[in-house]
């Protein structure tokens, strides 16, 4: 078995390589291959992405964040504190053997390589040579900046949209101006100023209502924040921040906050261009780039750009809550065109990001067809493998069960075995499922408040019924699809399984 | 460069009991050697990262250790105790205490010598010989020898 690990520690002295001996000495003791990244103080020599591309299963020992971890992406995981790795190392090796057999359920799914790891994981399965971060073009690397910056948000849209919409489920939709005041139906509140009095005046859902309001304001400064962080490391976080801050401020949104931390890390990384004398480069860090940096965004956002952006902005938002009858439907059509075509992927991600955009601007709408057309593909295709047995491995049956789950929680991921095996069948027929009920679901006019969970959110989905039923269509349709591209394709190449070699005689 | 370890920096014989005091038992003697320029300073530092999490692991192993301003070359001070003091390792005290001082900014160079020292740490055979020293001299030749292949 091959496997790839990285060790770190918060000195970067001693802990890390500790635990990269250790492991080194276990994996060796049971007779697997390893390669240790040790991401300490000595500097770190990366993992070869081809031995990354090669490996069985991934294990992080760490204490701090693992630095450019979304290159492991899709890989199974095995994580854990970078001690146990120096006092359990054969454990933690057998543990990295049963995420291998198991593929890892759960494998490298959490956190900052939420972005990356769809991505990754579709590469290694179309093209297992990635380029991923060196060397790759321009393009790449953006679209890679911008869904680390969206992987980072959505963390606060999940918690501050389910926290919003409970709030209006359990305290209706007064709840709003019970905080922030204002009329409602002939009666009318006042702000909230003393929020010592925020229980009594508004009740536990207008408290829920100010948190996740309070989570909510911080989407566009933690995603150009983390744009610039993915661009310029660290130093990126506080121009990238406060530049989304200002976005905020002068109601350029989500539009801003991109184009703010695009801007942030260009900005830093041209800074740390310059030679500085010796002497100077301990404060550059320190002061000067975060000083620099910051004032210049801020000059940017506020002086240049921040009021074209505004208008772009408010152009988009009045254009999606304009959007009606066939051409809303035909929006739902293209989004779930593109949340079933890579399944997890970056096409797949830029539809959720538009999801998550209407949202955070208010249309309700988008995110309730992204999620249901992010729904079908697993759904459908645990549906054809149940069906239609025997035009699966058993490895495929085996994936369709956890589809199920997969899917209706709104992991399009799950659909990733068939896609990898048999893409050509399989892409097509999940883009024209997930098309029909990303159509369907704009037609029904259903609003999600909440950016994921699938199911287990429905109760915060406007006209659940036919939301439900609209993800039915699509799951059927994906399975019919697939099952007749199969079909077809097992007629055309003379196969050993005998219903299929009985078909080729007949035709 | 200077020695990674010289036999003034090697206490075979530690009385203290207690982390803090073991630690700062070893620095003074960091500091006698020009290694530490601000003892104060460089336990602080020491302390901020044992807060951390503490650096006991499995074995009777303690390896107290920081990054600091007040650290001048990268230096390993060596304590041995009998009676073992607590490190936080879920197995029982320390008896091979390393204190690890490495400069701030410290280049890939100095930090590469570390690197080997602390993979060297996780091998029985090599805390088995530093069990078994008989004197610093014996400490010293061992070090080096496994880790600077000297």
């Amino acid at each position: 078995m091959k496997i790839v690990a990285v060790t770190s520690c918060p000195t970067g002295i001693a802990h890390t390589y500790m635990a990269a001996e250790a492991l080194e000495q276990a994996a060796k003791e049971a007779g697997h291959d390893i390669k240790v990244e040790t991401q300490g103080a000595a500097g770190a020599e990366a993992v070869a992405d081809a031995d990354i591309a090669g490996a069985d299963a991934v294990v992080f020992a760490a204490d701090v964040e693992v630095r450019n971890r979304e290159r492991f992406a899709g890989k199974p995981l095995v994580q854990t504190s970078v001690k146990r790795a120096i006092n359990d190392a054969a454990g933690l090796i057998a543990e990295a053997e049963a995420a291998a057999r198991t593929g890892g359920a759960g494998g490298v799914l959490e956190g900052a390589a939420a972005a990356g790891r769809e991505e990754a994981a579709m590469e290694t399965a179309s093209r297992p040579e990635t380029k991923v971060n060196q060397g790759a073009g321009l393009g790449t690397r953006l679209r890679q900046w911008l869904m680390t910056g969206v992987s980072y948000m959505i963390p606060f849209v999940a918690a501050g949209g389910i926290l919003i919409a409970l709030s209006f489920v359990f305290g209706g939709a007064e709840v709003a101006n019970k905080v922030n005041g204002g009329t409602f139906e002939g009666v009318t509140y006042e702000k909230i100023t003393d929020f010592s009095k925020l229980v009594s005046q508004a009740g536990w859902p207008g408290l829920m209502f100010f948190v996740g309001a309070t989570a909510f304001s911080m989407l566009v400064p933690i995603l150009a924040g983390f744009i610039a962080f993915a661009m310029a490391d660290r130093l990126g976080l506080v121009p990238g921040i406060v530049g989304g801050l200002i976005a905020n401020a002068i109601g350029a949104g989500f539009l801003g906050g991109l184009i703010a931390g695009l801007l942030a890390g260009a900005i830093v990384l041209l800074i740390n261009r310059v030679k500085v004398p010796k002497g100077m480069r301990g404060v550059m860090p320190v002061v000067v780039i975060p000083l620099l940096s910051t004032l210049v965004v801020g000059i940017l956002m506020l002086v240049v750009l921040g009021q074209p952006i505004a208008a772009v902005s408010r152009g988009l938002t009045s254009w999606l809550n304009g959007l009606s009858g066939s051409n809303a439907v035909v929006l739902g059509v293209l989004l779930g065109l593109m949340m079933g075509f890579d399944m997890g992927g970056p096409v797949n991600k830029v539809a959720y990001a538009f999801g998550l955009a209407g949202l955070a601007s208010g249309n309700l709408k988008v995110m309730a067809a992204v999620m249901a057309a992010g729904m079908t593909p697993p759904l459908g295709l645990a549906l054809a493998s149940v069906v239609r047995k025997g035009l699966f491995t058993k490895a495929e049956r085996e994936a369709g069960e956890a589809a199920w789950l997969l899917g209706a929680s709104f992991i399009t991921e799950g659909a990733l075995p068939f896609a990898a095996a048999d893409p050509l069948r399989v892409i097509p027929s999940s883009m024209l499922g997930s098309a029909v009920t990303g159509g369907l679901v704009m037609g029904f006019g259903n609003t999600s408040r909440a950016p994921h969970g699938g199911v287990l959110v429905i109760g915060l989905i406007s006209k659940p019924l036919l939301y439900v039923l609209a993800i039915l269509i699509g799951t059927v349709v994906t399975a019919a699809s697939v099952i007749i591209l199969k079909a077809a394709g097992r007629r055309e190449s003379v196969d050993v399984e005998p219903a299929a070699s009985r078909q080729a005689t007949a035709s | 460069m200077a020695d990674l370890i010289t036999p003034d920096l090697v206490d075979l014989d530690l009385s203290a009991t207690e982390r803090g005091e073991a630690t700062k038992s070893l620095a003074q003697r960091l500091q006698a050697a020009g290694r530490v320029t601000d003892l104060d300073q460089f336990l602080a530092d020491v302390r901020a990262r044992e807060a951390q999490m503490a650096t006991g692991i499995e074995g009777g192993i303690g390896i107290p250790h920081c990054r600091s301003v007040a650290v001048t070359e990268p230096t390993l001070a060596f304590g041995r105790s009998a009676k073992g003091i607590d490190w936080g390792a879920a197995d029982g005290p320390a008896h091979l205490i390393f204190l690890i001082a490495a400069p701030e900014g410290g280049g890939a160079e100095h930090m590469g010598i570390l690197a080997k020292l602390a993979r060297k740490l996780i091998h029985a055979s090599f805390r088995d010989s530093l069990h078994q020293a008989p004197d610093p001299e014996a400490v010293v030749s061992i070090v080096k020898k496994e880790v600077l292949g000297q």
